[in-house]
């Protein structure tokens, strides 16, 4: 069971993303997408944005669970109070554990804006936010 | 009645002061370093000077209002300013309390050891290289140790040797007494 993580930012630039695998029932982390997936991945994350814009205005909650499907990958959003959005490739539906996830990963995301050499839609490269996020991954997915 | 620094300092924190989100403290400091290195172009050797001369102005001021709301006496020996300094001054004005420690034989240096440091909460210094070998986050403090001191006749030079935003195991100031100063006669009287 592989996942893909993408955080866009307000002017839909990619600030994050990760890939991986789940950790439950014997899992390793690394994710088994196939060579042809591991491509698409970004592309599909990212052609979902209109839906989420679109969706956005419907809901006052940040978690828009399922948004959009494409084969049988569902793709899961989250949106911020400050316009980023975190968008979740994954296979099986379980919109509790994800929404979970999306709300400790804003947690993560809001520390990071508060360092003063952070600027708003800045790409995310610090080893120890990837390294954070991992562990997340693995205590909920 | 208060007597040891350690309880003169939690009773003027008590009592005698005005609280201010610390949050607030620490984004307007981050907010202060980030558009100093922004403007010098990241020469970080400038920002910490710059960073020293801000915390020299705000010491010369700083020391009225510790005297006004502490009341302490004049201390007699070194020794006696850096428990002062730790257990009143940065208690009274960041809430902290680092530690003293490794003297020099001659009693004329000592470290501070901050184990907290609320000036660089939540602080990543960017990772272009040069500023984690360069920049010192809190300088400012050591501008306003050597400013406040000044003031009260006593020369010291401050800086850090070790900073946790720079990866090392603590936050450590060195402090060095280099003479008291001797009231001067102006120039030119009889």
């Amino acid at each position: 069971m592989s996942f893909y993580l993408a955080i866009i930012g307000t002017k839909d630039n990619a600030v994050y993303d990760l890939e991986f695998g789940t950790f439950r029932q014997g899992g390793d982390g690394t994710s088994k997408f196939s060579a042809d997936m591991k491509q698409l991945c970004p592309f599909i994350v990212h052609s979902s944005l209109d839906i989420v814009e679109e969706m956005q205005w419907n809901t006052n909650v940040m978690h828009l669970k399922v948004i959009d499907k494409f084969y049988n990958y569902l793709i899961s959003a989250y949106m911020t109070a400050g316009n980023m959005k975190f968008l979740l490739l994954h296979e099986t539906r379980a919109d509790d554990v994800v929404r979970q996830f999306f709300v400790d990963l804003y947690d993560l995301y809001v520390k990071t804006l508060m360092s003063p050499f952070y600027s708003v839609d800045q790409p995310i490269t610090s080893p120890v936010f990837d390294q954070r996020v991992k562990m997340l991954a693995k205590k909920y997915l | 009645m208060a007597r040891t620094p350690r309880q003169v300092g939690e009773e003027v924190w008590k009592t005698r002061i005005e609280k201010v989100n610390a949050e607030l403290v620490t984004l307007t400091y981050g907010s202060v370093v980030a558009q100093l290195c922004k403007d010098f172009g990241n020469d970080y050797i400038q920002v910490n000077e710059q960073l020293d001369k801000m915390g020299y102005n705000i010491g010369i001021r700083l020391i009225e209002d510790f005297l006004a709301r502490t009341n302490t006496s004049r201390c007699r020996t070194f020794k006696d300013t850096a428990e002062i300094i730790s257990k009143v001054g940065f208690k009274i004005f960041l809430n902290i309390t680092p530690t003293v420690g490794n003297w020099t034989q001659d009693n004329k240096q000592f470290s501070l050891i901050f184990d907290e440091n609320p000036l660089a909460d939540f602080v990543e210094l960017p990772d272009d290289g040069k500023a984690v070998n360069e920049l010192w986050y809190s300088n400012v403090l050591c501008g306003v140790l050597r400013g406040a001191l000044e003031m009260v006749q006593t020369q010291v030079e401050a800086q850090f040797v070790s900073d946790v935003l720079r990866g090392h195991e603590t936050t450590e100031m060195r402090v060095t007494l280099i003479r008291i100063l001797e009231d001067e006669m102006p120039v030119g009287d009889d």
